[in-house]
């Protein structure tokens, strides 16, 4: 008994640890005021409102969409394909893909952007300062993430017999694959693509050093409003932080 | 082998974006203004300010990895002494919570923590930790132990699969204490997950940026701070300057990697 007070008393101390940042924040979108007390004056819905009307706000979540579901439609179609012809062809090449897989892990973002500002300022590819240089610094992020979920996928389906089953039945290799792996792989790949959404949706350091306002995603617009209202940042945090949310309830779904 | 030429797009896509940044990094590094040759190095380290950044960098991720690591070991261990769907409940919400980074998570502690939030103020009335400054090196250690704990949590909870329940019964009828079954057979047992979690939490934390440079602006000085503002900042540019840093960055972060890895293979041969 002793014992499953002290669990339950642990374990409570831990979410009300990890919780009181987010009630703080959504107590504070919603507060009239909130000056020098420990509680705020009132509630409101006005800074939703003010939000939900703010062209730049608009503006910079439909960016973040834009390069969000841009990457991962590139990502999805670079990915699929390759960890496939890994599994059904090359084996072997799983370890390397794995190990490379872990370089955009374990670089941070601040590392690697000192050479992509050195190589993409100017040159044959200008692309600092437009949204490719996040799609391409997104790709990355996502691709190892993406290969993971489809190697795992793939390891666990019988790849070979089925497809030596399809061919038997007269379908071309191409034609097996979409018809017949690929709907086994859709679930696994619809789960993989809302956490690589909500992981994209969060991203601040390339979408800062290397864009910053001149194409102004979601994090970048919060860290420039910052100084404009606490309640109104609140909101907007609020308001991120639901959506990712949504992503990840989905893809824990999904993944089921 | 022409289904060879599917994987190009994969393997393109790495080397543009972050195979070939990592080497011009690496070569940047090298150039200085005559010549080729060690001097950013040599600058950076006789430099007490940069010197400064890593030890900050260095205080910061240790700090905040041993409390996310401690935080989530009780954390762990209780949980799994709890029933089934509230297990599931607080799991799900510390998923929650680790989508709190970067930008949103450090205006969370602000509105929590700082100068005029509602936790400082309870505190301040209370009188305890009257001092408290969100807004330093402590400040980020707070911060940085937030994002470590879900992390933390969600690479150790399956370990302690690996303890059994028998033994600490069997402990317990030897004679042993709580604590002492813990530092005796738990903790042993769990190194290896210990040690392997604590080097991802130290590079995760040596690497951040956002939730850092949103909160104090740049203010306290760390490695990640220095390179953002070397190459983006409005002082000073010396992207050379910067890629040497990096290269000083990844390298602690493998040299700790490596250490840690040996330790490891001890402890595995100690058994």
């Amino acid at each position: 008994m002793r014992a499953e007070i002290y669990h339950r008393t642990i374990v409570s101390l831990l979410v009300l640890l990890l919780g009181l940042p987010v009630a703080a924040t959504l107590a504070y979108s919603f507060a009239t005021r909130w000056g020098a007390t420990v509680l705020p004056d009132g509630f409101t819905l006005s800074w939703y409102v003010q939000l939900w009307q703010d062209q730049r706000f608009l503006a910079a979540f439909f960016r973040s969409l834009v390069v969000g579901f841009g990457t991962l439609a590139i990502g999805t179609v670079v990915v699929v394909p390759a960890a496939f012809v890994v599994f059904y062809r090359f084996p072997a090449l799983d370890k390397v893909m794995g190990i490379l897989s872990l370089v955009p892990f374990a670089v941070p973002p601040v590392v690697s952007s000192v050479g992509l500002l050195h190589l993409y300022s100017d040159g044959p590819l200008p692309l600092v300062g437009t949204p490719w240089i996040l799609v391409g610094c997104d790709l990355a992020i996502v691709l190892p993430f993406l290969y993971r979920a489809q190697a795992n996928a793939l390891g666990a389906i019988n790849l070979r017999d089925l497809m030596d089953a399809a061919h038997i039945l007269g379908a071309g290799t191409a034609r097996a694959f979409l018809m017949v792996v690929f709907p086994l792989l859709r679930k696994g790949l619809m789960a993989s693509l809302f956490l690589s959404f909500s992981l994209l949706l969060g991203e601040f350091v390339f979408a800062n050093i290397l864009v910053g306002t001149r194409y102004e995603t979601l994090q970048v617009y919060l860290y420039n409003v910052r100084q404009v209202s606490g309640h109104f940042t609140s909101a907007a945090v609020m308001s991120y932080f639901f959506f990712t949310l949504v992503l990840t309830w989905l893809a824990a779904r999904l993944g089921r | 082998m022409k289904s060879g030429l599917l994987l190009i797009p994969v393997l393109a896509v790495l080397s543009i974006f972050c195979l070939a940044p990592l080497l011009e990094v690496a070569v940047d590094s090298l150039q200085t203004e005559d010549g080729i040759g060690l001097g950013n190095y040599l600058e950076i380290l006789t430099s007490p300010f940069y010197r400064q950044a890593f030890a900050n960098s260095l205080s910061v991720s240790l700090w905040s990895s041993c409390l996310g690591l401690v935080i989530a070991l009780f954390g762990a261990a209780s949980l799994r002494r709890l029933p089934g769907r509230l297990r599931d409940a607080v799991v799900a919400a510390t998923n929650m919570a680790s989508n709190l980074t970067g930008v949103p998570l450090a205006f969370a502690f602000i509105i929590l923590a700082g100068t005029n939030g509602a936790l400082t103020l309870l505190l301040r009335q209370s009188g305890l930790f009257g001092n408290f400054d969100l807004y330093s090196r402590a400040g980020l250690i707070l911060i940085y132990s937030y994002f470590q704990v879900p992390l933390a949590l969600l690479l150790l909870y399956p370990a302690f699969d690996a303890l059994d329940d028998d033994w600490q019964a069997a402990a317990a009828l030897l004679g042993a204490r709580v604590w002492h079954y813990w530092l005796k057979i738990g903790l042993p047992v769990l190194a290896p997950a210990i040690l392997g979690t604590f080097i991802l939490l130290f590079a995760n934390a040596m690497g951040a940026y956002a939730s850092a440079y949103a909160l104090t602006t740049g203010n306290v000085n760390l490695v990640t701070v220095r390179i953002a503002s070397l190459v983006a900042g409005n002082i000073v540019l010396d992207p050379d300057l910067a890629a040497a840093l990096a290269v000083l960055l990844v390298a602690l972060m493998v040299l700790v990697t490596t250490l840690s890895q040996r330790l490891l293979k001890k402890s595995y041969h100690a058994r």
